[in-house]
C-alpha cells in the first residue's frame, strides 16, 4: 500500500500544475479503496434505514450510516469533524430519535404501515434525482484530484480550533444563541400549557 | 483521492434521504431521513474544503455549524412530534390533515390548546384513504 501511496504522491505532484495528469480510476490508491468500501457500507446502511419496516432497526441502521460518514471524514483528513460527528450524531441525535420512538409508542416488531402510499412516486423522484446528480457530478469532477498527502494538515483539532476562533468566532457565538433558543423552545413546547406539573414536565425533563 | 468519490457518495446519500422523506409515514423516520440529507451535504462540504485548501476552512466551519443546526432541529422537531402525538394520538404525517383545504374532516377545530385535553385523544379517527394522497404533501411541508 505504501508503494501505491508514494506513486499517488508523485502523481499528484504532477497533477498540481495541470489537470490532465491526474491518475485514472483504474488504479485506485489505498485510501480510495477504503473510502469506496466504507462508502458502500454507509450507503447500504442508509438505504436499509429508509426502507426497513422495523422502526427501531431504522434508528440502529442510522447509527451505522452516520458512523460510516465519520470514517469518511477521517479518510478525508478532517478528524475533528469526524469526532464531532461521532459525539453529536451517534451519541446524541440517535439517542434522541430512539427516545422519540419510545415516547410515541412505536411498535417494536414489523409495522406494515411504515411506508406511506406514495412510495412509487418517492422512488421515482429519488432515482431520477440520483441519476441526474450523479451524471452531472461525475462529468464535472472526473479529473479533479484531492491532494491529501502533501501540504499542511487541514482538519486537525489545532487547525479547526484556530480558524474557528479567529475567523468564525462571531457565527460561532451566534450559533450558541441558536442552541439556547432551541433548548428553551423544546422545553416550552414539551411542557403543559397552564403551569400544571403533569406528565408533560416529566417528558421535558427526560429530553 | 478523486473528488468524484465523496461527491458521488454524497449525492447517493442525499437521494436516499430524499426517498425517506417522501416515502416514510412516521414523522420520526422522516426526521431521520432529513438527518441523512444533512449528512450528505456535510460530506460534500468537507470534501470540497479539503480539495480547495481554503485558508479560512469555510467548509469545515460550515460543517460544524450545520451539525449544530441539525442538533437544534432534531430537538425542536422531536418536541413538536411528541406534542402532536400527545394531542392527536398519532405520529403519522398523513393523518395530520387539520389544515387541509379539501376533505379536512378533523374532529377538532385545529386550534385546541394542549391545556384543554387531558390525555392522548385520537382526534382524527375519520381517516379517508382517498384523500390522503392529495393532502400528504401539505402535511410533510
Amino acid at each position: 500500500m505504501s508503494a501505491t501511496v508514494s506513486l499517488a504522491a508523485t502523481a499528484t505532484a504532477t497533477a498540481a500544475s495541470t489537470a490532465s495528469g491526474t491518475p485514472g480510476f483504474l488504479s485506485p490508491t489505498g485510501v480510495e479503496i477504503l473510502f469506496l468500501l466504507v462508502g458502500l457500507l454507509t450507503l447500504g446502511a442508509a438505504i436499509t434505514a429508509v426502507t426497513t419496516r422495523q422502526l427501531v432497526h431504522a434508528a440502529l441502521w442510522l447509527v451505522v450510516a452516520l458512523g460510516g460518514i465519520a470514517v469518511e471524514y477521517l479518510l478525508l483528513s478532517a478528524e475533528f469533524i469526524a469526532w464531532v460527528q461521532v459525539l453529536i450524531y451517534v451519541g446524541a441525535v440517535v439517542v434522541l430519535l430512539l427516545f422519540g420512538l419510545m415516547l410515541t409508542r412505536a411498535p417494536i416488531g414489523r409495522s406494515p404501515d411504515a411506508d406511506s402510499g406514495n412510495r412509487p412516486v418517492a422512488l421515482a423522484v429519488a432515482v431520477t434525482a440520483a441519476a441526474v446528480l450523479v451524471t452531472v457530478v461525475v462529468d464535472a469532477f472526473r479529473t479533479t484530484w484531492i491532494d491529501l498527502e502533501n501540504g499542511a494538515p487541514q482538519g486537525t483539532t489545532d487547525v479547526t480550533g484556530r480558524i474557528l476562533f479567529q475567523h468564525w468566532v462571531l457565527p460561532f457565538e451566534a450559533l450558541s444563541v441558536l442552541l439556547l433558543a432551541a433548548l428553551v423552545g423544546a422545553i416550552v413546547l414539551s411542557r403543559r400549557g397552564d403551569g400544571r406539573n403533569g406528565t408533560g414536565a416529566a417528558d421535558g425533563g427526560e429530553r | 483521492m478523486h473528488l468524484a468519490y465523496p461527491a458521488v457518495l454524497a449525492v447517493l446519500l442525499f437521494c436516499t434521504g430524499l426517498y425517506g422523506v417522501l416515502a416514510r409515514r412516521n414523522a420520526i423516520l422522516v426526521l431521520m431521513s432529513v438527518e441523512l440529507m444533512l449528512n450528505a451535504v456535510n460530506l460534500n462540504l468537507v470534501a470540497f474544503d479539503v480539495w480547495l485548501r481554503d485558508t479560512l476552512h469555510a467548509g469545515q466551519a460550515l460543517t460544524l455549524f450545520t451539525i449544530t443546526i441539525a442538533a437544534a432541529e432534531i430537538g425542536i422537531g422531536l418536541a413538536i412530534v411528541l406534542l402532536v402525538y400527545r394531542n392527536r394520538g398519532t405520529s403519522h404525517i398523513d393523518r395530520l390533515r387539520e389544515l387541509a383545504e379539501t376533505g379536512g374532516t378533523g374532529g377538532t377545530d385545529g386550534t385546541g390548546r394542549p391545556a384543554e385535553t387531558d390525555g392522548p385523544t385520537v382526534a382524527d379517527a375519520t381517516d379517508n384513504p382517498a384523500d390522503t394522497r392529495l393532502t400528504r404533501g401539505e402535511a410533510t411541508a
